[in-house]
């Protein structure tokens, strides 16, 4: 991914920054500017998410594209956030801990490199909460 | 509009072609159906191609235009377009011929398919086919297309109690009948055990669950069936042609392990052949994933939901059974060159009614199916056709 391309998403990315409509209430994560519901009607403006969620299904990837920072298998998982919408995401755990309706909570980490001396991304991950 | 049929088919031999490029498929697949429909190419008025990828696997755009000028059409000038819609490809460049024909704009045209996947490394594979889905917030993450798929897979065995061993019958079905196809590329029997021991890709996901990465090209030639009988004695007619879109992300399904975009497709589909799901005599159903033919089956209503797990453990789906399912092998085992599997769908399926099967053939086919679908299901094209 090209740097513009990712500097452009860093509130999102980083800090879980979504957006909500204003006309129907509901919450878009990953973030639209565009109410599926309400269209032209809608209002929409910038929503910070809380980060807990839950698991709704999972898979642990054993055969990544090069560039993850996660060496070996990680869990990757659809966690529906508490504020209603669903996101794709990883969870950091033993993948024989991960499953689904497990409660997780967002947390800041390195998500990816570009070649071995490329730029670095992070982003949003997900770790277990009791 | 117009009444349209399938007057020629071609397909290359799938696999890994190492020794022959992309123009070479495409020239093959195409030559093929001409043969076929007892033609020459000056007789086309337009072709449509499946493509997915090119620009990442062969770092060659504009696919249109090539496919014209190597097929012997660039003094002819006939318009050719390039259809994109991920692994839907296919179907759609299918879909696109057929209504070109039906509105009349167009008398002869050639629908195919081609991927060249083989000349990248597998890591470079992998993330060529990641922008199926949503590069931004699927892809970036870490998602793999195999790990989208688990993820329905999951999402299903949590809620309908599936067994791994059912799901592994999907694969050894699709062996089984990959075994019957010159084309296949794969073309070997497997056991239950095959599946349950090959290495996991994405949990619960292994090896033998997934389609492989495969070069291959697919042509159609479709006319007016009231000018069919120039070309062929066994036509056979287009009675429905549908498309449907979903979202993007596999996140933003209504249900994760319900294809909509597969029920809707499904459903205008029928309507318009005014045929259900008895009609049908053998479908060629998605399976880029055993989870998917699992779903697909369900989707286009051929079992209950919850079901086919235990439906194809009994064999419902296998060669002989109530709704024989994926004929050729499916992407499992024939392999699964993404823009052409569409249109080697289409080939199966007139193959099929046209009594020329060879050990595969299913008795007395009237009506098929095809099923193809983009992504994890944010486009799916479905089809079906008959003999006349
Ligand atoms: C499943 C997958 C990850 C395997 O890739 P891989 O780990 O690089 O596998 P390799 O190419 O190293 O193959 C290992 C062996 O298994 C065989 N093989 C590869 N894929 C196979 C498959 N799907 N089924 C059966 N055998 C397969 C190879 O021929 C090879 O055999 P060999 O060791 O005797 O030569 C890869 O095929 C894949 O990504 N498939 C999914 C494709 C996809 O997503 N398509 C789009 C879907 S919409
Ligand atoms: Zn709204």
């Amino acid at each position: 991914m090209t740097v513009a391309r990712f500097w452009r998403k860093i509130p999102q990315r980083y800090n879980l920054i979504g957006t909500k409509c204003t006309t129907c209430g509901r919450h878009f994560f990953p973030p639209r500017t565009f109410c599926p519901d309400c269209r032209r009607n809608g209002k929409i403006v910038d929503h910070k998410f809380a980060g807990l969620g839950t698991v709704v299904t999972y898979t642990v990837i054993m055969t990544e594209p090069d560039q993850f920072a996660s060496p070996g298998p990680y869990v990757l998982a659809i966690i529906k956030l508490d504020e209603g919408p669903q996101m794709t995401s990883q969870v950091i755990c033993d993948p024989k801990e991960a499953k689904i309706g497990m409660r997780v909570k967002s947390v800041f980490r390195k998500i990816a490199t570009d070649g071995e001396s490329g730029i670095i991304h992070y982003g949003t991950k997900f770790v277990p909460v009791e | 509009m117009r009444d349209v049929a399938v007057i020629g088919i071609g397909c290359t031999k799938f696999g890994e072609h190492w020794n022959r490029s992309f123009r070479d498929l495409f020239v093959e697949a195409g030559s093929l159906a001409l043969e076929d429909a007892k033609m020459s190419g000056e007789k086309i008025d337009a072709m449509y191609v499946g493509n997915m990828s090119a620009g990442r696997f062969v770092e060659q755009e504009h696919i249109g235009a090539l496919i014209a000028d190597y097929a012997g059409m660039a003094s002819r000038h006939i318009p050719s377009t390039r259809v994109e819609a991920a692994c839907a490809s296919g179907g759609l460049a299918f879909r696109q011929a057929v209504i070109a024909v039906a509105s009349g704009m167009e008398d002869i045209v050639v629908a195919a398919g081609v991927e060249k996947m083989t000349d990248v490394a597998p890591g470079a594979s992998t993330d060529a086919l990641t922008g199926a889905a949503d590069r931004e917030w699927e892809g970036f993450v870490g998602a793999t297309f195999p790990g989208l798929y688990a993820m329905i897979a999951q999402d299903y065995m949590h809620k309908y109690g599936m067994t791994r061993e059912q799901l592994a019958h999907v694969a050894v079905k699709n062996h089984y009948n990959g075994a019957r196809n010159p084309i296949a590329q794969f073309p070997s029997e497997i056991t239950l055990d095959t599946v349950l021991k090959s290495t996991m890709v994405a949990d619960p996901l292994r090896l033998f669950d997934c389609s492989p990465i495969t070069d291959g090209a697919a042509a159609v030639i479709v006319a007016p069936l009231e000018r069919a009988k120039e070309f062929t004695d066994t036509p056979i007619k287009v009675l429905a042609t549908a498309q449907a879109s979903d979202s993007i992300a596999l996140h933003d399904r209504r249900d994760i392990s319900t294809l909509d975009a597969s029920v809707a497709a499904g459903q205008r589909a029928f309507k318009m052949a005014k045929l259900t799901q008895k009609d049908i005599n053998m479908v060629e159903v998605h399976d880029c994933f055993s989870i998917a033919e699992i779903c697909a089956i369900e989707d286009l209503g051929f079992c209950k939901k919850g079901t086919a797990g235990k439906f194809t453990a009994d064999g419902e789906t296998a060669l002989g059974g109530k709704i024989p399912v994926n004929t050729s092998g499916g992407l499992k085992s024939c392999g699964h060159p993404v823009g052409a599997t569409g249109i080697k769908q289409v080939c199966e399926i007139v193959q099929q009614l046209r009594g020329e099967a060879g050990k595969r053939q299913v008795d007395n086919a009237k009506v098929g199916m095809t099923h193809n679908v983009g992504g994890t299901g944010a486009t799916v094209a479905v089809h079906i056709l008959g003999r006349v």
